[in-house]
């Protein structure tokens, strides 16, 4: 236990010195975007933010359904444990994409919102993960609790990418990074630091990850104790 | 006892329950009769042309009415105690899946048949085309499928049937979009063939939710 303990604590200390490190190149390493408003060119730093921040919200869901399906084969608490506590970790993040998006958008677009096709399914994504809390915390017993919310959790994990397909082709302005037809859409001297930033948002997430699903396993330890006590 | 055996065991059954109280199909009908009055009533005044918003009209009345019906008959299974009959009774538990979902859909499909005409004289359209009944058909069908599991879930919750409009219309939104814009696109004179991708989703849907439903009804049954 001490062990784990102090690999955790190593990890933690890592990732908080990356996040810093991350912050800081966003900042004041990064070059300017050329070609923008005064506004505008602050504001795409919002990039290094915005981006990694994204990718987590999608991860911690892809994870939440690897739980849930794993969960329902073995029933094994854990599963579950890690579901809840990533899609805990992915409504945070979608939450903070979101609002940095909605940031970035007022100087770029000149409006803080708008219904393209990726934010809509974004929102979506959202009142999914919502949806998912909502159901668990309509149910008291554990052992059902965690059936129910596996299998909703692999509906609603499967059915983001029709959803996104089926709206996909009402014309779209939410910048695309990854374009087959024109290459990465970030330019050469910005790569280190996006990267950097990158690795040092998922590293974070693994690492609060971590930490949630040992509160996860406490909490359960202590229900399952209370209901032995007889309270 | 065979497995289509005990589907259509089970769709009689609940066709027979029906038959006797008319309970659930007269309130769906109702209700899609007055949110289509409802939703008129709201766009009225701000649309130039109603042809415009009857595809949408349409589909949110079959959403909720369909919600109504899909709560009602699993809270009927779960009150009158037969939900318990049907676990123990010695048939796969897919059986009951396709059974039930059956049973929603056609109830769903019936009161659609029956909105459809009011509908149409509302609105001053034709809408009983061939094409327009396969999409009706096929997006009923994808609500049928997720609802029947997420209406299984829900009534087993504190929430009960409150709970079945959050989980379910996120989810079936590919459905919703789908049918509205190719209802939409029917009534503007386009064929079924021009939409051809929007024909693929939704049968993606269909296909792909009948199998995860299939794969994880029998963890919603236990106990």
């Amino acid at each position: 236990m001490g062990g784990s303990n102090r690999g955790l604590m190593i990890l933690t200390i890592i990732s908080a010195l990356l996040m810093l490190a991350a912050a800081f190149g966003a900042l004041a390493v990064a070059p300017s975007a050329v070609g923008l408003t005064p506004d505008e060119t602050a504001a795409q730093r919002i990039i290094y933010f915005h981006v990694p921040v994204a990718w987590l919200s999608m991860l911690a869901f892809g994870v939440t359904a690897i739980g849930s399906v794993v969960y329902l084969i073995t029933s094994k608490r854990l599963w579950d444990s890690l579901a809840v506590s990533s899609a805990e970790l992915g409504i945070v993040f979608t939450l903070a994409a979101m609002a940095s998006g909605s940031l970035w958008a007022k100087p770029a677009w000149n409006t803080w919102w708008t219904w393209d096709p990726r934010l809509t399914t974004y929102t979506i994504m959202f009142l999914l993960y919502v949806a998912y809390f909502m159901l668990r915390s309509a149910m008291d017993d554990p052992a059902r609790r965690a059936r129910f919310a596996a299998v909703y959790g692999i509906f609603a994990f499967l059915s983001v990418p029709i959803t996104f397909m089926s709206i996909r082709w009402w014309r779209t302005i939410h910048p695309v990074l990854i374009d087959p037809k024109s290459g990465f859409g970030l330019s050469k001297n910005m790569m280190p630091v996006f990267f950097l930033s990158l690795i040092a948002f998922t590293l974070f997430y693994v690492v609060l990850l971590i930490y949630r699903v040992r509160l996860e396993r406490s909490r359960e330890q202590v229900d399952a104790l209370k209901e032995q006590l007889g309270y | 006892m065979s497995f289509w055996r005990a589907v259509t065991a089970i769709v009689w059954k609940d066709i027979r329950a029906e038959l006797r109280t008319k309970d659930i199909f007269s309130s769906m009908f109702v209700f899609a009769v007055l949110s289509v009055l409802i939703f008129s009533f709201a766009f009225e005044l701000r649309v130039p042309s109603m042809t415009m918003v009857v595809p949408g009209i349409l589909w949110v009345a079959i959403t909720f009415a369909g919600t109504l019906g899909l709560n009602r008959a699993f809270v009927i299974e779960q009150d009158k105690g037969s939900l318990a009959g049907l676990l123990l009774a010695p048939v796969d538990r897919s059986a009951i899946y396709f059974g039930k979902m059956l049973g929603n859909l056609l109830f769903m499909l019936i009161v659609e048949i029956m909105l459809l005409p009011l509908v149409m004289i509302f609105y001053n359209l034709w809408l009983l085309t061939p094409a327009n009944l396969l999409v009706l058909f096929l997006g009923t069908y994808g609500f049928a499928a997720v609802g029947t599991v997420f209406s299984a879930i829900a009534v087993n919750t504190r929430a009960r049937e409150v709970l079945l409009p959050v989980l379910l219309f996120p989810v079936l939104l590919p459905v919703l979009i789908a049918g509205v814009k190719m209802t939409g696109g029917l009534l503007d004179g386009e064929t079924l063939s021009s939409m051809g991708n929007w024909l693929q989703i939704i049968a993606v849907y269909d296909v792909g939710f009948t199998i995860v439903a299939y794969l994880t009804f029998g963890f919603v049954m236990e106990e």
